[in-house]
């Protein structure tokens, strides 16, 4: 059965489409009957005829590595739940797609619901766990509405309930929706918001999920698009899936494009089948008519900014040390690590020629500081400083040494919080001052270290002078 | 802070009052409303209703626009929590509405992706065009109403739609590559339901 | 070389269910699974901390006590460990700091609190923790005992580099009867939140807010007014949460620290007395996890002012006539007319009421003068009522264990009754009461009770209805000026220690009742004592229950002396946190 897709949404021919093969189908819809037409649902059939533990065998030997961003193998994460556990385990889909940039996982809840909860179910009995949600952001309410009505067809349908078609599996998946909090995708603050608590991250140790999750009990939290992988690793079988794509992050991988190209979008690839001058002229279409490209970051806002100017020194074959271009860096995860950033969630932020670095990062320094949870002291207390430093470079009010002290706060912040927002929040800052310093300091002036900032220090200064 | 009369205590309860709330009944608790609840209730363990809270407020918002005292003491009892917990998780969430919004709530995405396609040109085009007043939206009050009560703004982060910019959410639907014209089909689509 | 020196440190350690660790250069044994931060302070090494209390579920949100830490490198497969000459394996040290309150020792395991790391790491968080504070110091009563001003002095960069504009919060909020709450200064610990959700099991408060602009906050219309609520302003570490009750009263590095113990109940919960100058200002609980943790009821806490209250009874005051006022006195003329007094009343008319809230040594010197007298009527007034199920024991006397040991009551407060139809049907025609208001509730005689007496002596600190119908009132002292021992509900001995003078010409109990037996005649040992040490050690060559007790081995945190089969409901759930 060949499939066509709708007018102007028709794969690239270097896409490898396998989680997206349903996005912009045409005909489709997010109903069962058209996921059962479509041979839905047989991977579960086959994963409930297997141990779980030959299931998670399976995923790991897939190398199969969670698309949240961390790009921790999925397969390791399930075996983490204590040999000797007698409490529930739980299993929670984190659909709180909010880091900047990634919009992958939009497209599976709305429009293919089902490889979802196929993927679900099947990783719930990988792990044994008869309850699972699916932490779902509150800025996708329409894709709450169809995961509900899905939930409810696989219930119709036996999927989901009790013996799970004549397996003696039981398992049911609730939705719950989050509230507008970047954070809840951290997945013990997820945790937390799913309790009921203020969702601050917690310490790791004592809480790390597989152990001290949901409710103190196991509980496993993998990305929207590691559980739809999960089906396609039972289809294939793990050692066919780590074959394709990039070695030690094997599997297809959805990159989302945003910002100065000619068609931005989402495409999935093979994990390092293309580099980015492949994605970004022949997939994207190159720069906007009569601009060159000039910055990428290559994997969420949190992934450290590259420049597209500059060389990126690798190891030849024969072992002497060479140089390659911005362009010929394939996109999988060990490659794009090798050269100090990380491709994250896939999600690709392209900056041309037009744009300022300080107003790009003062943007992105407005998000962390917004979306601090505030628990902990360098993030509460680091983030809106950096946001009052690169607003008052904008605003011309800053001197030489404030893009210094700049680099100097996100350093103060890195490595020193409960969870990862630390360096999330840093990383940006530290890469855009290294290396767009020229930039930044284009908008100071050594004068204006003389003058006052804080409002309070403005009004002594007025009553002094008056 | 438009509570300046209160003490910063008093305020995180305060009611700010808006022109949205015409469109919304009052908070009261219905047979309707209880037997919601108590359905979400069973989607957690036994003992685990706090899980609910998050849940609960949402249906709270939905209905009746915005989240008061009332719904906060509420939603506590509901629970078994206090209601000093209940505020503390109202007020984390910027998804969670302590003043009504417009009958139409304008979502608009400020992130860097959005940004790099004219949201912020976008945010001052709404405002016009909804009559609402850039100047009464700051940290404590994100969201700026009409003085009709029609339509509210608030500029939000990542809206997850990030190739497809700038991105505006009106109540549950998400609008994508909204230019000034668009802005107007919205408008006039609304006008008229 | 032998067996046992060939043993490597870890397999010594590991024997006795120990780990070996190196602290700043220098390796110890501590008990796996130990704290990092208990490890460090068990050895004399200090780890500055906001959040974490050892009473206190784990936070690790104040990133305070971050250290450099290091552990032995990760073996390839097949590859064997080395050891240095002392047995240790090489430590490799990890770039990112942690966190010394959640995390715990293990084997090899390597800490650095004094590295350029660990340094750097501090003065970060500080600084970070400063940005946003008001620095109002000068007008903070938490200056003096605040930590993010001890820690700025000893790990901060002393200059600060943040010139923005601070998030602004709400100040000086009454949050509770006792307490007042400003959101600028705190550090967000949550120490507080903390202990009212899972101490006190009354969550009013809670954080507000996210990032920066993250407050405590209790619901409006709550109030903070749990009976130990007080017990989060000891806890608060910066002036955010502040005691009503001392503020701007004195800064505390002009106060005087006495330990000592509440006398408020039998529970004898451990504290300190604030003082300056003859005058106490406040009273904190001082950590025994025997007895009272680190926490005290507020109602204790705030029965100190009656100490230099105007009520106090300054000099010795007598009565020659009947219907004349009472008119000053001095000492020794007093001695000798009471010592009179009681000689022309017969021994059997004569009735001794004396008081649980005595100390043993005073008790002892009461058996004395019963004894040079020669009655039996003596009791205490026995004051029970209920339990608050945390640290208020149902036994609101403080010493009732050590009458019952000294005086030999087996029911204390059963003679009361007694005595009482004896003072009405004349048989009793002389009453010494000693520390008790006699027409108060539990003692439970009434105003003309008294006119069938010949005689009414009363010793008391505080002047009350029975002093005012006494021929004779001497004033002791209040619980704050005096040394002396007491012994809690659960058989524990513990020491009072003297803040500040006698007010006044008030004397120290004992001596008084010291004199007095002498002024009778006695010739006992005691009559040679000198301080209530010495009254001490005379119960414990005396009594076989206290038997070699004395002053030192009691110590600051008291001796188990008694096994009483009484328990403290708050120690016990800290003991059993499931039960």
């Amino acid at each position: 059965m060949s499939i066509s897709y709708l007018p102007g949404k028709e794969p690239h021919p270097k896409e490898t489409r396998r989680i997206y093969k349903n996005i912009f189908r045409e005909g489709w819809d997010t109903s069962i009957n058209c996921y059962l037409a479509d041979g839905g649902y047989s991977e579960l059939r086959k994963a409930l005829s297997m141990e779980p533990k030959a299931v998670t065998d399976e995923v790991k030997k897939s190398g199969l590595r969670g698309r949240g961003g961390a790009g921790f193998p999925t397969g390791v994460k399930w075996t983490f739940i204590p040999p000797n556990n007698t409490k529930p385990v739980y299993l929670i889909c984190n659909c709180d797609e909010s880091e900047p940039g990634t919009y992958k996982d939009r497209y599976i809840v709305h429009q293919d619901p089902h490889q979802l909860i196929e993927g679900m179910i099947i990783s719930c009995f990988a792990v044994g766990a008869h309850l699972g949600y699916i932490y779902m952001r509150e800025e996708f309410p329409i894709a709450a509405e169809i995961m509900e009505k899905a939930l409810q067809e696989a219930r119709a349908n036996n999927f989901l309930g009790k013996n799970i078609l004549g397996s003696g599996f039981d398992l049911d998946i609730h939705v719950h929706r989050g509230a507008g909090a970047y954070i809840c995708g951290e997945e013990t603050s997820l945790i937390n918001s799913l309790e009921g608590v203020r969702p601050y991250p917690r310490i790791k140790p004592p809480f790390f999920p597989a152990a001290i999750g949901l409710y103190g009990c196991p509980t496993i939290v993998n990305n929207v698009e590691s559980l739809c992988q999960v089906k396609h690793v039972i289809q294939m079988g793990g050692e066919e899936f780590s074959k394709v794509g990039a070695q030690r992050s094997p599997g297809t991988r959805i990159i989302g494009v945003s910002g100065d190209v000619k068609r931005p979008g989402l495409y999935e690839i093979a994990s390092g089948s293309i580099t980015f001058g492949e994605l970004l002229f022949d997939l994207c279409g190159g720069p906007k008519e009569g601009h060159e490209f000039k910055a990428v970051i290559p994997g969420g806002s949190s992934s450290k900014v590259m420049r597209t100017d500059v060389k990126y020194s690798v190891k030849n074959p024969d072992g002497t040390n060479g140089s390659i271009s911005f362009f010929d860096i394939p996109l999988d995860l060990d490659s794009i690590a090798q050269h100090g950033s990380m491709a994250g969630s896939g999600a690709v932020i392209v900056m041309d020629d037009t744009r300022s670095m300080p107003w790009a990062l003062n943007n992105l320094n407005h998000f962390y500081a917004h979306e601090s949870c505030g628990q902990c002291t360098p993030c509460r207390e680091g983030c809106p400083w950096m946001l009052k430093l690169t607003t008052r470079m904008l605003e011309g009010k800053a001197s030489p040494k404030d893009v210094d002290l700049l680099l100097q706060v996100a350093n103060q912040i890195e490595g020193k919080t409960v969870c990862a927002f630390g360096e999330a929040a840093a990383w940006p800052t530290q890469a855009m001052v290294l290396k767009f310093k020229d930039e930044f300091l284009a908008l100071t002036d050594s004068f204006n270290d003389k003058l006052p900032h804080s409002t309070e220090a403005k009004e002594q200064r007025r009553y002094f002078t008056r | 802070m438009s509570h300046d009369h209160l003490n910063a205590i008093d305020a995180t309860i305060a009611h700010i009052p808006s022109p949205g709330e015409q469109f919304f009944p009052p908070f009261s608790v219905t047979p309707e409303l209880e037997a919601q609840v108590a359905e979400l209730i069973t989607h957690y363990p036994e003992g685990r209703q706090k899980s609910a809270i998050l849940p609960i407020l949402h249906i709270v918002q939905k209905q009746f626009g915005f989240i008061n005292p009332a719904s906060i003491e509420w939603t506590a009892s509901q629970t078994g929590v206090s209601a000093a917990h209940v505020l503390g998780v109202v007020t984390f969430y910027p998804g969670l509405r302590q003043k009504c919004p417009g009958k139409f709530h304008f979502r608009i995405c400020r992130t860097l992706s959005c940004a790099m396609s004219g949201a912020e040109d976008l945010f001052e085009v709404i405002c016009r065009k909804t009559n609402i007043d850039p100047a009464s939206i700051n940290h404590h009050e994100p969201i700026g109403v009409s003085p009709c009560g029609m339509w509210s703004i608030e500029q939000v982060e990542c809206l997850a739609n990030c190739g497809n910019g700038p991105n505006v959410l009106v109540n549950d639907l998400l609008f994508d590559k909204v230019t000034p014209e668009k802005v107007d089909e919205i408008i006039a689509k609304y006008k008229q339901a | 070389m032998s067996e046992e020196t060939s043993k490597l440190p870890k397999d010594i350690a590991a024997a006795e269910g120990k780990v070996n660790v190196q602290i700043n250069g220098t390796w110890y044994q501590f008990p796996r699974g130990m704290r990092i931060i208990d490890a460090c302070k068990s050895v004399g090494v200090h780890v500055p901390t906001f959040c974490y209390h050892p009473k206190l579920a784990i936070a690790g949100s104040c990133r305070m006590c971050l250290v450099e830490q290091g552990m032995p490198p990760r073996l390839a497969p097949g590859q064997a460990p080395s050891y240095d000459a002392q047995g240790y394996q090489h430590i490799q040290w990890m770039p990112r700091p942690i966190i010394a309150c959640a995390n715990t020792v293990c084997e090899n395991m390597g800490i650095k609190t004094n590295s350029p790391l660990a340094e750097e790491v501090r003065a970060g968080v500080l600084e970070f923790l400063l940005a946003n504070h008001p620095l109002d110091c000068p007008i903070c009563d938490q200056a003096g005992e605040c930590k993010l001003q001890e820690f700025s002095n000893d790990y901060g960069k002393l200059k600060g580099r943040y010139t923005e504009s601070k998030t602004k919060k709400g100040k000086n909020l009454s949050v509770g009867p006792n307490i007042n709450l400003d959101q600028e200064r705190c550090v967000l610990c949550g120490r507080c939140i903390r202990f009212m959700r899972d101490i006190a099991k009354d969550p009013v408060l809670s954080f507000s807010q996210r990032g920066t602009h993250n407050a405590v906050t209790i619901y409006p219309g709550r109030e903070l007014d749990h009976p130990y609520s007080m017990n989060v302003v000891d806890l608060c570490p910066v002036g955010a949460l502040t005691s009503k009750d001392f503020r701007f009263k004195m800064r505390v590095w002009f106060l005087k620290e006495t330990k000592s113990i509440d006398v408020n109940c039998g529970t004898g919960t451990n504290i300190t007395i604030w003082s300056r100058e003859e005058q106490v200002y406040r009273l904190t609980p001082r950590q025994n996890d025997e007895v009272n943790s680190c926490w005290m009821p507020d109602e204790h806490r705030l029965n100190y002012r009656f100490i230099n209250s105007p009520q106090r009874i300054p000099q010795p005051v007598i009565r020659t006539d009947i219907n004349a006022p009472h008119r000053a006195s001095t000492w020794e003329p007093s001695f000798s007319a009471l010592a009179e007094a009681i000689k022309r009343v017969p021994a059997d008319q004569i009735a001794i009421i004396a008081s649980g809230r005595m100390t043993n040594e005073e008790l002892y010197m009461t058996r004395l003068l019963a004894e040079q007298i020669g009655t039996k009527h003596v009791d205490i007034v026995s004051r029970v009522k209920e339990s608050d199920g945390m640290l208020i024991s149902a036994d609101r006397n403080p010493n009732t264990t050590g009458a019952q040991v000294i005086l030999g009551l087996e029911n204390p407060g059963s003679q009361l009754e007694m005595i009482r139809d004896g003072v009405q049907r004349g048989k009793i025609k002389a009453i010494l009461c000693l520390g008790e208001d006699l027409t108060s509730p539990e003692a439970g005689f009434k105003a003309q009770d008294f006119e069938n007496l010949n005689y009414l002596f009363v010793m008391d600190h505080t002047a009350s209805d029975t002093a005012r119908a006494a021929d004779l009132v001497l004033p002791g002292v209040s619980f704050a000026e005096k040394f002396g021992t007491m012994i809690n509900v659960t058989g524990r001995i513990q020491r009072l220690n003297k803040a500040i003078e006698p007010i006044g010409y008030a004397k120290d109990d004992w001596t008084i009742l010291q004199s007095i037996t002498k002024a009778l005649g006695s010739n006992s040992p005691a009559m040679n004592a000198v301080s209530s040490m010495d009254i001490l050690s005379l119960i414990g060559q005396e009594y076989a229950a206290l038997e070699n007790i004395n002053w030192g081995r009691v110590g600051d945190c008291g001796l188990q002396v008694l096994e009483t089969g009484v328990t403290i409901p708050l120690i016990e759930q800290e003991k059993n946190p499931q039960g």
